[in-house]
Parts: C-alpha cells; sequence; structure tokens
C-alpha cells in the first residue's frame, strides 16, 4: 500500500525505529529517577523522624545514586521533540496545541521545580532546616512526578483523543477543554500504571545494590535497613501496578479493541472469553487471523480475559476479525466495519479538500457550512480515509502477544521476589540468606527494566498504525522526507545513547562501589 | 544585600554548593557535553524543522492540507 505513495516507505519505518530508540532510552533513566525518588524521600523521613546518623548517610547515599540517574537522564526527551518536528511534520502541526500545552506547563512548572527542589536537596544540608530539606526531596520527587503525569497527559491524548475540535482553516485540532485533555480516564489509568512501575524499578535497583553489599559482606546495615524499603515499596507497588494494569486493559478495551485483540492474539472475539497464558505464536510473522479460529497450543484461564477487559466473566470482548467487519457491543450500539470507517474517512478528506477550496474561491456561505458538515459528521473516522487496505490497521500480534506476557510474567515474579525479600529481612536474617537470592535480586534490575519497556511495547506496538487514534495513521503524519538522512541519525543516536548508557552505568557502578559517606 | 536576607541565602546556598561539587562536577560535565550536541550538534544538523524549511511562512496550514489531501489522492491511483 505504501508503495503508491510518494513518500519513501523506508522513512515510516526508520522515522519509528528512531523514535523508538530515543523513547527506549529515555524510559531507562525515568523510572528509577521516579522510584528512586520515594526511597530517598522514606530514608530522609526516617531520618527527621528518628534524627539517627544513620538514615541521614542513608539518604545520602541514595540521593547520590538518584543525582547520577537524574544527570544522565536531563534532556534526552528533547531529542523526541525534535523528531515531531522533522520526522513527523504533519502529525505535529495536525495535533496543534494540545500536544503542546501539556508539554509546556511540564517544562515550565514540574521541571523547574524538580530543579529548584533538586538544589535544595543536594546543596542544602547544612543550609536549611531538617523539615525544609525533606520537603525538598519529597518535591524533587513530586516535581518528576509531575513531569511524568504532562509526558503521560500528551501520551494518552494520541491513544484518546478527547476535549478537542478539527479546525480546517488552520489544519490543527484546538483544545476545547483544558480539562477533558489534562485528566481523560485514559490519562489517569496510564499514569498510574506508569508511575507505579517505576516505582518497582526504584525498588528492584535498591535490592540489587543492597544484595550486592550483602554479597560483599559490607555496608550491612545500609543494605538491611534499605531492603526493608525497597521490599515494601516494591510489593505495594507491584500489588498496585497489577490493579492498574487491570484498570488500563479495561480502559484499552473500551478506547482500543484492536490493541486488545492483537496482544491477546484473539481472533474471534464473543462473551466469556479466556485469558490466554501461552500459545505457539510464530514471533517473525502475522497470523492468519482470517483462518485460524484461535491461536495454537492455547493454554488460557477461562472468563479471566472478560473479567480483565470488561469486570464481568461473561462480558463481551472484541476480536481482531470481529472489529475490522464491524460487531454488535453489549449496550446494543453497531460499531461499524473498518470498510465502513474507510468510506467515512474517505469522505472528511473529500469534505476538507472541498471546504478549503470553496473557501479559497470564495463560495456562498451555504457551500461552505455543507462542506464543514461533512468533515464533522465523518472527522471521528478521518485517519481511516487513509487505509487502503483493512489488514493494515491490524497491529503486528507477535510482538504485542509476547510483550505482553513478559510484562506480566516478570510483573508475577517480582511479587515473589519482594515476598521472599521481605520474609528474610523481618522472619529470617537476611544477610546469611542463601547466595542465590542476593543473585537473584541482580538478576532482577534487567528483568524489571525488560517488563517495563515490554509495557511501553504494548501501549505502542499496539496502537498501530495510528498516530492519533483513528485521526491520523503514521503514513499521513510522516514528513516527506529521504529515509536516508533518518537512517543517518538512527546510527548516530545508537551510538551516542550507548556511549551514554555506558558512561552512566560506569559512574554508578563507581558510586556503589565506593558506598555511602560516613 | 543583607546577609540573612532570602536571595542572599539562596545565592550562599548555589555558590557553596557549586564550589564545593566532587562527584557533582563529573556530573555537570556530562550534562553540558550532552546539551551541546543535542542543542548545538543534533538540532542544527540533523534535526531541521521540516514545516519552517518546506512551507511558507505563515502558510503552513496550506502546505500540511495539500500534504494530508495529497496523500489520498495517491492511495486512489
Amino acid at each position: 500500500m505504501l508503495n503508491v505513495l510518494s513518500i519513501d516507505a523506508g522513512m515510516i519505518e526508520w522515522s519509528r525505529a528512531q523514535f523508538a530508540l530515543t523513547a527506549i532510552y529515555h524510559w531507562l533513566f525515568v523510572p528509577l529517577t521516579l522510584g528512586l525518588a520515594v526511597i530517598m524521600g522514606i530514608a530522609e523521613t526516617c531520618y527527621y523522624r528518628t534524627k539517627k546518623p544513620f538514615w541521614k548517610d542513608a539518604a545520602k547515599f541514595w540521593q547520590k545514586l538518584f543525582g547520577v540517574n537524574f544527570a544522565m537522564g536531563v534532556a534526552t526527551g528533547i531529542i523526541l521533540e525534535f523528531e515531531f518536528g522533522t520526522n513527523w511534520s504533519n502529525y505535529s502541526w495536525f495535533v496543534g496545541d494540545i500536544f503542546g500545552a501539556p508539554l509546556a506547563v511540564e517544562g515550565i512548572v514540574a521541571f523547574f521545580m524538580e530543579s529548584t527542589f533538586v538544589a535544595v536537596m543536594f546543596f542544602g544540608w547544612k543550609k536549611v532546616s531538617a523539615g525544609f530539606h525533606l520537603a525538598a526531596t519529597w518535591l524533587t520527587g513530586l516535581g518528576a512526578t509531575i513531569s511524568a503525569w504532562w509526558i503521560l497527559v500528551a501520551n494518552a491524548w494520541m491513544q484518546c483523543p478527547v476535549g478537542c475540535e478539527f479546525n480546517p482553516d488552520t489544519m490543527r485540532n484546538e483544545m476545547v477543554s483544558f480539562a477533558e485533555v489534562a485528566l481523560s480516564p485514559f490519562a489517569v489509568d496510564k499514569f498510574c500504571h506508569t508511575v507505579i512501575s517505576a516505582w518497582i524499578i526504584g525498588a528492584v535497583f535498591v535490592a540489587a545494590v543492597c544484595c550486592w553489599y550483602l554479597l560483599k559482606g559490607r555496608e550491612q546495615k545500609l543494605a538491611v535497613e534499605s531492603l526493608k524499603i525497597a521490599g515494601i515499596v516494591g510489593l505495594v507497588a507491584s500489588f498496585g501496578a497489577a490493579l492498574t494494569g487491570h484498570q488500563s486493559a479495561a480502559r484499552v478495551a473500551e478506547v482500543q479493541p484492536m490493541k486488545l485483540a492483537a496482544m491477546e492474539a484473539l481472533y474471534n472475539g464473543g462473551v466469556d472469553q479466556s485469558l490466554t497464558g501461552i500459545a505457539l505464536i510464530n514471533p517473525f510473522a502475522q497470523p492468519d487471523y482470517e483462518q485460524e479460529a484461535e491461536a495454537p497450543m492455547k493454554i488460557a484461564v477461562p472468563y479471566a480475559l472478560s473479567i480483565l477487559a470488561t469486570n464481568d466473566p461473561h462480558g463481551y470482548v472484541a476480536g481482531i476479525n470481529d472489529i475490522l467487519n464491524g460487531y454488535t457491543k453489549p449496550d446494543g450500539t453497531q460499531e461499524p466495519s473498518v470498510e465502513e470507517k474507510i468510506e467515512r474517512g474517505k469522505k472528511a478528506i473529500e469534505a476538507l479538500a472541498n471546504y478549503r477550496q470553496a473557501k479559497k474561491e470564495g463560495a456562498s456561505d451555504s457551500i461552505v457550512n455543507c462542506q464543514l458538515s461533512m468533515i464533522n459528521s465523518n472527522m471521528q473516522y478521518f485517519g481511516y480515509g487513509y487505509v487502503k487496505d483493512k489488514h493494515d490497521l491490524v497491529p503486528f500480534v507477535p510482538i504485542n502477544f509476547y510483550a505482553f506476557r513478559v510484562m506480566v510474567g516478570v510483573g508475577c515474579l517480582l511479587i515473589l521476589f519482594f515476598m521472599v525479600v521481605l520474609f528474610f529481612v523481618y522472619k529470617k536474617d537476611i544477610t546469611a540468606a542463601p547466595k542465590w537470592l542476593h543473585w537473584s535480586a541482580i538478576v532482577m534490575v534487567p528483568l524489571a527494566y525488560i517488563a517495563s519497556e515490554c509495557g511501553w511495547l504494548v501501549a505502542e506496538f499496539g496502537r498501530q498504525p495510528w498516530t492519533i487514534q483513528d485521526m491520523l495513521p503514521t503514513w499521513a503524519s510522516v514528513s516527506n522526507l529521504q529515509s536516508s538522512s533518518v537512517m543517518i541519525t538512527f546510527f548516530i543516536f545508537l551510538v551516542l545513547f550507548t556511549t551514554m548508557l555506558a558512561v552512566e552505568i560506569n559512574i554508578l557502578l563507581k558510586q556503589i562501589k565506593k558506598g555511602p559517606e560516613l | 544585600m543583607k546577609k540573612d536576607g532570602f536571595w542572599h541565602r539562596a545565592f550562599d546556598l548555589y555558590y557553596d554548593g557549586f564550589r564545593s561539587m566532587t562527584l557533582g562536577k563529573v556530573l555537570w560535565a556530562v550534562i553540558l557535553i550532552k546539551l551541546f550536541i543535542i542543542f548545538v550538534v543534533l538540532k542544527l544538523f540533523f534535526f531541521p524543522n521540516f514545516l519552517k524549511e518546506n512551507a511558507e511562512e505563515g502558510r503552513e496550514s496550506e502546505y500540511v492540507a495539500e500534504e494530508l489531501i495529497n496523500r489520498v489522492e495517491e492511495l486512489k491511483d
């Protein structure tokens, strides 16, 4: 399909790859920042309450590691904005200020708040009162979390565009309700799930550092006391992630049913749907969902998908074929087939062309208004007008299917891990625990990161091909550039990011080896 | 500026803080190198604003409209 467009087909894939690379790299730093903020806040609160110098040293140590990660992560997200302007210019213009507003608020309020209080946190130990310092530490974390809020609001809007109206004169979506955009239920769910999962990363990281000390037989008090904090934060956050994950899945079922169908490899939906534990899906090829009744070798939990998606064991969940061919929703309303949506999308785009032509030629108000009304009545399917083959609307099933299972599988493993850690910390002697437990904490760090990145894979691959759900597919969003230029920057980034990551890991490891300054 | 005034104390916080940095100096060096690469090298040489370069100033909407309408026309071919 893409071959018929004058745009370079490779441009889309390279732009997507570059964006994914940058986002994955950025997401290595953000969750650790958010997670360590909680741990260091709790450690300093312990100091504030007990006045024991040990807690001050512990708080300072975790703040130091937070500082290294914070410094390395600064501005890595800015590159994503450059990419919007260069590679995704149609998209950037089309989203208008809806996307810009949350990012601007993030930059002005949250980032400055974070930056101000981070200075007090690092420089203010002997300069401000203990209470003010504690407040600064928590506000640093809060600032980072508010930053995440606005970024996720922008992301959520792409997945579920609300609070906007398309202006055919400016060719931009204009915000009609800031509250609807900022407090969209999709954004709230995304924020809760993402931030809570970041706390898990922080807890796993702290647990790994502590267990490394225990393996080396040093910093035992710091290790044991910090493991108590990490264990509790990690366990609570793991349960929280499961709960918010369920909430997110229910929202996805409502707003992006194709994403849910892809991550479940659900070809034909219905009521009483079971949740696939595992199935044999070729990881390198799109399954033949039109011919196969279900994924082969499927082992499933009865009713669990219906519960996940609808909170009802008998709830209806749409499969890929249902979504492509149209289906009746549980409330009796009919979801149109993709063919119908394509027709309506084409009508919207044709009306847009006619509207602009009519305005240019100074046509009468009635003609202009007629076209405007045609645009508005079909706007919700605008993006479908760019779809030639309905199968282009099915995201790559294997990546969604396996990424979802890795995320959930590691999440369950983490619950078990934190339970075992807490058992040893409170009921046994963690310093004398078997070495495998200490090593498993270290192994959990890359696993937790993989789970976290898999969450993003599901969120972003699952919504393909849409850059804005139902409004703009990737091939309409991308700039009319040659892919070679994007390819070059992709490899520059690869080298740059790998170098930066190596520098960060090196500095972090040195500081961990050095230990707390007593 | 009063020594016990807010602005003096705020200045002092930053001045003393920056002066007594150890690890912070390395981190600042990394941050500055990174910002230079991002804002000078990448932004200037690799990430021009596509619309600014390809659309007339103030007529970006025309350009995007043509792009979005023409891409559908091409699909019909």
